[in-house]
Order: structure tokens, then sequence, then C-alpha cells
């Protein structure tokens, strides 16, 4: 489908930058006025994408993280957030909630539950030794979108 | 961090943005305080939060955690609109920590 409008951008795998970047995909994505709700959930989203980069890809190390967002015509957003850390071993099971490989940070386990409740779909590729990218889709409302 | 002591219930009024990266400075602080003060119940108002991410539903599972290991007790309270999916989706309700709103 064609792309009506597209941003990317790279940042190093630092805590202060979470709320950088779902901030800064927040405004890009601001421009097809969604609701409060509908901005909150990517939000949400994005930031426990990119907490997972900084919390498990790059575990002892800084790394880069890039972020990817289409806008397609019919108001769909796609998100894609990519590290090339040290990558998923075990997809399916890095998505059950509850599971976490961390223990001393009191992480909730939840990072890719939230994604998938607050997105439409969401989409993980990994490679170990290579890094991982995960895809967040979301349709927002019609409601006065002039892109 | 505003906090608010009342017989043995200690409020503790959070804002702004809970994170991965605030969560700590925040679980630290509340941690200090229980363990000086050894409240009965613990209240962490949300009232003034305007973000959160699965990070805080860590902050609140861990202070359930010491508030039991204190013989105490954990409160949610004034968890805005926005906010209660991601409550809600934590399975939190399951633990009987949050509160209705205006408590």
């Amino acid at each position: 489908m064609k792309v009506l409008n597209e941003m990317t951008m790279n940042f190093e795998s630092r805590s202060s930058n979470e709320a950088f970047a779902r901030g800064a995909v927040a405004l890009f994505v601001a421009q097809l006025d969604p609701t409060v709700s509908e901005i909150s959930d990517i939000k949400t989203a994005v930031s426990e994408a990119v907490t997972n980069c900084v919390v498990h890809a790059y575990t002892d190390t800084v790394g880069m993280i890039r972020i990817n967002v289409r806008i397609l015509p019919d108001n769909t957003v796609i998100i894609k957030i990519a590290d090339r850390g040290c990558g998923i071993e075990d997809i399916k099971k890095a998505m059950e909630p509850l599971f976490t490989t961390t223990r001393e940070q009191e992480r909730a386990g939840l990072g890719f539950a939230v994604m998938q409740s607050f997105c439409d779909s969401v989409s993980v590729r990994s490679t170990v030794g290579k890094g991982t990218t995960v895809t967040l889709r979301k349709r927002l409302s019609l409601r006065c979108a002039n892109v | 961090m505003k906090t608010m002591s009342r017989g043995n219930e200690l409020t503790i009024f959070l804002s702004g943005d809970i994170d991965h990266h605030c969560a700590r400075e925040i679980r630290e602080a509340a941690d200090g305080l229980v363990h000086e003060k050894q409240p009965g119940v613990l209240k962490l108002n949300f009232a003034d939060v305007g973000f959160m991410d699965s990070s805080g539903i860590g902050l609140i599972m861990g202070r359930y955690r010491i508030m039991q290991l204190y013989g105490g007790s954990l409160k949610v309270t004034d968890v805005p609109e926005g906010l209660r999916r991601i409550m809600e989706l934590s399975g939190l309700n399951a633990l009987d920590v949050l509160e209705g709103e205006n408590q």
C-alpha cells in the first residue's frame, strides 16, 4: 500500500531516551488527529518496545535503536522498532505474559502483552546475535485526517 | 515525592510519567519510606500520573510484595481513566489492591 508519510530516527539505547522515543512517535502520528486514547496506546506500546531494547537487546552495552513510522492512506500506522542487539532465542516464549529473563529490575514480564493489547497486531523478527525488529500496526479512527 | 502520613497509613503521591527510566528512583524512594515508617497500609496515589507502561505494574507488584513481607497491605488509588486498561491487563484486580475513585 502507498505510504502517505514516513519518518525514521536513530538514537542510543539509554533509558533516558524512552520518553523521547514515545514522545517523538506520538508527535509524528498526531498529524492524523488521533484520539487521546489512541495516542496513549501508541505511546505505551512504543515505550514497551524501546524498553525491551534498552533492557534486553543491549543489556550491558549501549547500542543504536532505529524507529521507522509509516502512515498509510487508510489511517493505519506501522511502527518498526529495530535493534542490533543480542536477539531473542525463543520468540514465542518471550511473548508469553509474565515471562521475563530479567530478575533484578522488577520487570513485570508484560511488555509484549501490553503491545498486543494496545495495537491491532505485533510481529517480531529476531536473529540471535544480530538483533530484533518489532513491528506494531494500529489503524486509527477516521476523524478529520488531512495528511 | 509528595507523601502523607496518617495513623498507620502512608500515602505516596506519584506524578508525571512512570516508565523504566524513572521507576528505579521511585522504587528506591518508596522503599526507603516504607522501611523508615513501617506503615500498615501503603497507598500509591496515581491521580497525577499522566503516562505509565508496564514498568508501573512492576513497581506496584514489587511494593505489594514488600508490604506483605512487613505484614501490611498495599492500595492503589485515584487511577486516571487513561491508565485503567493497563492496570486491568496486569491482573492487579486479582490482588485486590485497586481502590475505587475518590477514596
